[in-house]
Parts: C-alpha cells; sequence; structure tokens
C-alpha cells in the first residue's frame, strides 16, 4: 500500500486500536559549530501495526530503523510527532509493562550471569521471588542459555549476549515485542531459534515488530513489512503485494545429453555441466517445451520468475540513492 | 521504590564486582604502617597522628571514589548502552538515578565503615584502652559520608550533560571551590568594589560548603563535635543533594541516548 494511502487509514478513527500506531514522527540531530545545522534521521513516519501480525521494518543501514524504534522505546525524544503502543501515549513509561524490547547489538552488565541479569530484569515487573526463578529458568532454556547460566556475561559471545538479549525481552510474556536486528550475530541455529521463538510469539497472539536488512528473514516471517530509506517510508504491505506477485516470467530447468542438434533455444541458456538454464516468456513456454521434448532433453524444473523482496528493495535503494546523487549535482 | 531499591543494590553488587572496595586493602596497609612508625617518630601525639592520618586517608579514598564512579554510574551505561534495556523496562529515568546515586553511597558507607573499623584498631594499637572522647572519631566519619554523598550527586548531575572528563574537572573544580565558599563570604577590605563583593557573597551562597563537614580539627585535638553541628550538616547535605539530583533528574528525562 502507498504510504499516503496508509496515512489516510490511520486518520480513520472508526479503526480499531492498533498494537502501534506511528504519527508524523520525525527526528532531526543537531550537529555543527553551536549545533545549528539538523540532519534528519527520520521524517513523518506515519505507519501502524496491527495486534497480532508480525512486522518486518526493512532498510539498509543508517535508513532510521533503529532511530524509529528508540523512539518508541522512548531512548530518544521526537523532533515531531507522536506514537502510541497498546493504545498508551510512548510517554507513559507504565506501558513498558507490556512491551519487552530487544536493543540493537545488546550490551548487558558483564559481570552478571545471565540466570542473576536476567533476574534483576524481572525485578521490574513486580514479579514474586518464586515467579522470577521459574520465568528466568523457562527462558534460559528457551534460548538455548540453561548450561551456561552461571557463567559471567563477560566471557559469552555476540551471539549469546543476543539470546540474552531476547530472554530478557520476552522474559514478562509482553503484549508486543520490538526487537532491534534479532538476528545480528547469531550462526544459523541461533538464526532458526530466533525464527521459531517470533512464530510461537505469533501463535500466543502477541505482536512482533522487528527490524531487519536480512530480507529472506522477513519474508519467511512477516505479515507486513515497511521498507525504510533514507529515514522516509517507501512502502508498507505484506511482501506479496510490495513486489507484485505477477510472474515476470518461466525458467526451464533440463539436461541435454548427446548431440543437441540445431536448438534454437540453447543460444538464451546457460550451461552448467549437463543442465541448461533458461528463462522465457510464459507465451513461449509450450512451443520450448516441445522442442525440448523433440530433442530428447531431460525436464527437471519450471518454474515462474518472481521478482522478490529483495529486488523491490534495491529498487528502492537505487532510487534513494539517484535522488540524493541529483540533489548534490544541483548543488540543493 | 521497589524500583530504586533494585536498581541501587545492583550498582552496589557491580562496585563490590569490579574490586572497588580493593582500596581498602591500601588503606589497611596505610593504618598498619602507620601505628608501627608513629610510635617510633612521635612521642606523646600518637594518637593524634593516627586520627589526623586515619581520617584525612578515609577522605581522600572517598573523594576519589565518590568523584570516578559518580560520573562512571550514568556514562558508563550510557556508552556501554546497558541502559537501553533497563529504560524499556517500567522503570522512570528518575528511578534510575536515584537508584544508582543511592547504590554508590551504599557502597561509600561500606566503605568508609571499614576504614573508620581500620583507624579505631590502629589507635587501640597505639593507646588502649580507648577513651569515651574517641566516639568523637564517628562524627567525623559521618560528616566526611555526607560530603561524600554530596560529591556524588554533583558527579552525577554534571555526567548527564557533559562528558566524563569534563564532567570529573566540574566535580573537582566545584569540590575546590567549596572549600573556600566560606572565606568568599567574609571577605572585607581588600579593595574590591560593593558590586564584586556582592557577586563573590552571592556565589559562595551557591556553591556546595563543604567546610560544614570538616570537623577533623576539633576531634584530632580531642575536643567534642556539638550536636548541632551534626544536624546543620545533616540538613544541608539533605537539602543541597536534593537540589541537585533534581536538576540532574530533570537534564537526564530528556537527554537523547546515542
Amino acid at each position: 500500500m502507498p504510504v499516503d494511502d496508509a496515512r489516510q487509514v490511520l486518520k480513520n478513527n472508526c479503526m480499531p486500536q492498533g498494537a502501534i500506531e506511528i504519527e508524523n514522527l520525525s527526528k532531526e540531530y543537531p550537529y555543527g559549530f553551536l549545533h545549528l545545522k539538523k540532519r534528519k534521521s527520520l521524517e513523518d513516519l506515519t505507519m501502524r501495526v496491527e495486534a497480532g501480525e508480525v512486522f518486518g521494518f526493512l532498510g539498509p543501514n543508517g535508513a532510521g530503523k533503529s532511530t524509529t524504534i528508540k523512539l518508541l522505546m522512548r531512548l530518544i525524544f521526537p523532533t515531531a510527532g507522536t506514537a502510541r503502543i497498546l493504545g498508551k501515549s510512548i510517554d507513559d513509561v507504565s506501558m513498558h509493562g507490556s512491551i519487552g524490547y530487544l536493543p540493537e547489538q545488546p550490551y548487558f552488565y558483564e559481570y552478571l550471569t545471565a540466570h542473576e541479569v536476567l533476574d534483576y530484569f524481572a525485578k521490574f515487573h513486580g514479579l514474586t521471588a518464586n515467579d522470577r526463578k521459574a520465568r528466568v529458568q523457562a527462558m534460559l532454556k528457551k534460548v538455548g542459555l540453561d548450561t551456561a547460566k552461571k557463567i559471567q556475561l563477560r566471557k559469552y559471545s555476540k551471539g549469546m549476549l543476543q539470546r540474552v538479549g531476547l530472554a530478557q525481552a520476552i522474559l514478562h510474556d509482553p503484549q508486543v515485542v520490538v526487537l532491534d536486528e534479532p538476528m545480528s550475530g547469531l550462526d544459523p541455529l541461533g538464526r532458526r531459534e530466533v525464527r521459531d521463538i517470533i512464530l510461537e510469539l505469533k501463535r500466543d497472539g502477541r505482536t512482533v515488530l522487528f527490524s531487519t536488512h536480512v530480507l529472506s528473514d522477513a519474508e519467511m516471517l512477516c505479515d507486513r513489512v515497511g521498507v525504510i530509506v533514507g529515514g522516509k517510508l517507501r512502502g508498507i504491505g505484506a511482501p506479496g503485494e510490495l513486489v507484485d506477485m505477477k510472474a515476470q516470467g518461466m525458467e526451464i530447468l533440463f539436461e541435454l545429453s548427446g548431440a543437441a542438434g540445431n536448438l534454437p533455444l540453447l543460444e538464451k541458456a546457460t550451461r552448467t555441466g549437463e543442465r541448461y538454464r533458461v528463462q522465457l516468456p510464459e507465451a513461449e513456454l509450450y512451443a520450448a517445451l516441445d522442442a525440448l521434448k523433440a530433442a530428447n532433453a531431460r525436464i527437471l524444473s519450471v518454474t515462474q520468475i518472481k521478482p522478490t523482496l529483495e529486488e523491490y528493495f534495491m529498487h528502492l535503494v537505487e532510487t534513494d540513492r539517484a535522488q540524493v546523487s541529483a540533489v548534490e549535482v544541483s548543488g540543493k | 521504590m521497589r524500583n530504586i531499591q533494585t536498581v541501587a543494590a545492583n550498582t552496589f553488587r557491580e562496585a563490590v564486582r569490579d574490586r572497588v572496595l580493593y582500596n581498602l586493602v591500601f588503606f589497611a596497609l596505610l593504618m598498619m604502617g602507620a601505628a608501627i612508625l608513629v610510635g617510633q617518630i612521635s612521642i606523646g601525639i600518637e594518637e593524634d597522628v593516627i586520627v589526623s592520618l586515619g581520617l584525612s586517608a578515609i577522605s581522600v579514598i572517598g573523594i576519589f571514589i565518590a568523584m570516578f564512579l559518580g560520573v562512571a554510574l550514568v556514562s558508563r551505561e550510557m556508552d556501554k548502552r546497558t541502559l537501553y534495556a533497563l529504560l524499556a523496562k517500567p522503570v522512570k529515568r528518575w528511578e534510575f538515578l536515584l537508584g544508582k546515586f543511592f547504590g554508590l553511597v551504599m557502597t561509600l558507607t561500606v566503605n568508609t565503615a571499614a576504614m573508620a573499623t581500620g583507624l579505631y584498631m590502629a589507635l587501640w594499637t597505639v593507646k588502649h584502652p580507648l577513651l569515651k572522647s574517641d566516639a568523637f572519631i564517628l562524627a567525623a566519619v559521618y560528616l566526611i559520608l555526607l560530603k561524600l554523598a554530596l560529591i556524588v550527586a554533583l558527579a552525577l548531575l554534571f555526567s548527564c550533560f557533559t562528558t566524563p572528563f569534563l564532567a570529573i574537572l566540574f566535580t573537582a573544580g566545584i569540590y575546590v571551590a567549596g572549600l573556600f565558599a566560606a572565606d568568599l563570604r567574609i571577605i572585607h577590605g581588600v579593595g574590591l568594589d560593593p558590586g564584586t563583593l556582592r557577586l563573590m557573597r552571592a556565589i559562595s551562597y551557591l556553591l556546595p560548603n563543604f567546610q560544614n563537614f570538616n570537623v577533623m580539627g576539633a576531634v584530632v585535638h580531642g575536643r567534642g563535635v556539638p550536636a548541632a553541628i551534626i544536624w546543620h550538616a545533616t540538613l544541608y547535605a539533605i537539602v543541597y543533594i536534593a537540589i541537585v539530583l533534581t536538576g540532574a533528574a530533570v537534564v537526564f528525562s530528556r537527554r537523547n541516548l546515542k
């Protein structure tokens, strides 16, 4: 959905309450001598995350993803605009009892063990000693740190710290979970475990907003994604909607042994060993298959060529860079 | 209140695990050395030397800890970003600040109490039994502790809006200026115009008067410390610390983290 349409929808008061509602949020950082110059880190962001959905916040490094999340968590303050989580203003700190947050590249008190740091955070949620003990133990098990729980965090790897971060974010069973680059620093097994946790949160009806620049994760997990580039929201919607699911052509993978004769299809094909791969318009598919059958080719697969989220994402990033370059060239 | 307690307890645990209390070893060695040497080089004034040296050491070591750890309380959390996960919990920023303040004051209390015990032990080795008047040493130690709490509050305030290096400089500067705050009020007839004198007097009342906490001279020479002085210093410290911490909370409440 185009961004302007999303803004109109958000202004409609008849809409049920979203889990996260952001309206015209902007952040400028002063810089230079006497801080007279301003650098825009986020411009007029309006978006909404529905209750119970997994929302992916995509963008290249420095696009404004972490800025948005820090604004939501009140770690920094907006230059303009407002946001609400579960219907409450982000200025209301009591609402943090219903939110879990994993910072980007989390760092915790290194003199504590994983068990101690989780117990410490649990105390802020008013859990009793018995509840804390049970929750902390369950979380350590869930993120795979049960055997390392008595080791001080100063001896933890980056991936292990990421797991501690995830555990403290979901420790109190929050309604809304905000994860800033949750896959960062994790090995393939760890990434899969995080994906499973996100899906489990979704099954339990929790709302998950996570930022990433790993597009395959977003495609795999998200009900909807928002793409932010250069501090501006460039697109929002289901991954399929954004990339236009219409097939752009067909791809045939086949093997050809012996003499191929003068099969015209081979001129367009890419060869890897005995295998050939050819891309062609959908209208030419059946004629090509007939020709391959006549040449005794073994058809291995026929697939639709669809644009990926990555291509959509790259298109937005390149457009943004081109615009920035144009502005620089014109001296504005 | 629970949040403040939790942060304070963790701050104390951090100081213990970061081996801050190891300074006590240095103090113990100093006191032992003094107790052995003092009997050989000073005849008749052993007690004065031990008390003077002990109270000075308690004060100087405490000032170093209060200043450096006081500045690090917030700046280290911001630098290492340990604050992020914490502030995402239902914790108000002023609760975090107060927790940090009380955590370090708790550390300084334990540290100062341990050093005071060491001082009494050293005193006992050169003169036993101890006299009733030796109890006044406790009053001096208590006032040193109030002074340290005020220094922590100042360090916390400065670290909320400037770099750690500048915060230490500002805290040290205010401390040194505060030692002479009382003198600024009594300057007369040194060729200054009335406007300048008024300004100096105003500054002297704004600066924390650290001389309010200094009763070392009276204690060393066995004179008592009137209760009124202790009450006055206590009230002064509480009011001044409350004002400084309120300022710190106001600044920190709108501080953008990195």
